[in-house]
């Protein structure tokens, strides 16, 4: 599903952010990529999305080598990667109902269907009777909840998630986890990016740590490493 | 693409504008002043240009004949300068009707004096009238060289006068407006730059989820042509009105230039006003948030 050869990234000052990582994450996985701040997380990310072009290697995702990948393509690329910030990204003007209609607007998927679709996957994440709520009338747990809707109203076959509960307390930390969990077990391949040490050692799935732009280890059924 | 996504395009656009109330306000304002100072120039401009014509029909060449020149080379030479392509009418005046509009215009009651006989019997001449004043000397150069013509009066200083002046006022016109155009844009492309940055998390949620080039662009592009066409339409309205008003103002303050200034009716200046005036605000929207969007909108 997602294949990483060699893959190299320097910025434009000179900094390397990914110095030759491969990686093999198979479809249907949920997997954990672990590393303190410079480690090459967020790079990573922007490079699976194709916000970046890596300086050299090769990225393959769901059998699209996403380096040559033209500019005119990248939207339709996109559309197989759900994505979860920490910091919520909902449409604050917008209630619940229209920031996920709002995914499927914005790739001209037909008015009926998204009346179909929401208030199914708003009942996926249980919030069928918050349609009608705006961001702000709702709690941290339930705006992340509306953005892992978004996320997933395309069936995406990859969900990526950005520290997703890097602002939620650890109640609702534990119910997102639970989300994503269970948005893994229908197919979907689940990467999550989180300094959440607890959750990841409870969570037994595989672990990528990263340090200083290197693979530091991957395993299955992996625990948190710490920083020293 | 889909209606509904259409529909999607133009509702976003629509939003935009409210919600960058006072800066669609101040675009609107600055495209209407615009346009409204286009459409004061182009009808100044289409009236002198009238005006300049309806002198230049007035301005002949006079062409008179040598002695006892014969009546069918007299024909002959009419219908030479009449196949000319700066000529628009040729008129034979006999002695006798030059005689008579003499007597008519300096004359008077003293004309009886003269009794039977014309003083202007050699006076036969042909009065050319010009498409365009600026071909005189083109004409001239040609008459000179036809055999028979003894003598040729030409009005070469209304001639150059009327010409230039209205080059002039068309240049004149035209750098104004372009300056007008190039400020309009500018702000144009500043409101839209200002929605963009207001819009800018939306934006960037759209190009996670999958957007395409158009539906992100489309929406901005439509703000900008939406707020070009209200800022044409309105100062066309203002114009509308206020047109037959100064005309009748000018004609009654200046009743004595009544024979000259022969100003056109609103409607025939409307008639390309309109269609200039709303697909350069339309022009002038997809210009300015075009350059706007590509330069901060690389999606």
């Amino acid at each position: 599903m997602i294949l990483l050869e060699d893959v190299v990234k320097t910025y434009s000052s000179g900094s390397p952010a990914l110095s030759g990582i491969s990686l093999n994450i198979d479809a249907g996985e949920f997997v954990f990529i672990v590393g303190d701040s410079g480690s090459g997380k967020s790079t990573l990310i922007k490079l699976l999305l194709r916000e970046l072009k890596p300086t050299s290697g090769r990225i393959i995702v769901n059998n699209t080598d996403v380096t040559k990948l033209r500019h005119s393509r990248i939207p339709k690329y996109r559309r197989n990667i759900g994505c979860v910030f920490q910091d919520f990204r909902l449409l604050k003007d917008r209630n619940v109902y229209e920031n996920v209609a709002f995914a499927q607007r914005v790739i001209s998927v037909p008015g009926r269907e998204i009346k179909r679709n929401v208030p199914q996957v708003l009942s996926t994440v249980g919030l069928a009777e918050k349609y009608s709520s705006k961001p702000k009338e709702l709690s941290g747990g339930e705006q992340q909840r509306v953005a892992v809707a978004r996320a997933i109203i395309n069936k995406p076959p990859i969900l990526l998630a950005d520290e997703p509960t890097g602002n939620l307390d650890p109640k609702n930390s534990w119910e997102i986890m639970k989300l994503l969990e269970k948005i893994n077990r229908r197919g979907t391949t689940v990467l999550v990016v989180t300094h959440n040490r607890e959750i990841v050692n409870a969570m037994q799935k595989r672990v990528i740590t990263m340090k200083k732009g290197v693979i530091l280890a991957d395993e299955e059924r992996g625990e948190y490493i710490d920083e020293d | 693409m889909r209606i509904s996504t259409l529909g999607f395009t133009l509702k976003q656009g629509i939003k935009s504008i409210f919600r960058n109330k006072i800066f669609s306000l101040a675009t609107i304002a600055t495209i209407g002043s615009c346009i409204f100072l286009f459409g004061l120039f182009y009808a100044v401009m289409v009236n002198f240009q009238n005006i300049v014509h309806q002198v230049e029909s007035g301005v002949a060449v006079t062409v008179f004949f040598e002695p006892d020149l014969p009546d069918e080379r007299i024909v002959q030479i009419g219908q030479e300068i009449g196949q000319r392509a700066e000529v628009s009418k040729v008129v034979y005046v006999s002695a006798e009707e030059a005689w008579n509009e003499f007597k008519d215009d300096y004359l008077g009651e003293y004309a009886d004096t003269f009794g039977d006989d014309n003083p202007l019997a050699d006076s036969a001449n042909y009065e050319i009238y010009l498409n365009d004043v600026a071909m005189q000397e083109d004409l001239v150069e040609y008459l000179m060289t036809v055999d028979g013509i003894s003598e040729i009066h030409k009005s070469a200083n209304v001639a150059n006068t009327l010409a230039t002046a209205n080059s002039l006022v068309s240049y004149v016109s035209l750098a104004i407006i372009f300056i007008l155009f190039a400020v309009s844009i500018f702000l144009i492309s500043n409101t839209v730059a200002i929605g963009i940055s207001v819009r800018r998390e939306e934006i960037g949620i759209m190009k996670l989820i999958g957007a395409s080039d158009f539906v992100v662009r489309a929406p901005f592009m439509l703000e900008g042509m939406i707020l070009g066409l209200v800022g044409a339409a309105i100062p066309l309205i203002v114009i509308y009105f206020i047109y037959n008003k100064a005309i009748g103002y000018v004609m009654q303050e200046f009743a004595v230039l009544n024979s000259i200034l022969a100003f056109l009716p609103v409607e025939q200046i409307f008639y390309t006003l309109v269609p200039i005036a709303l697909i350069l605000g339309v022009g002038i929207g997809f210009l300015g948030s075009g350059l706007t969007v590509r330069r901060h909108l690389r999606v």
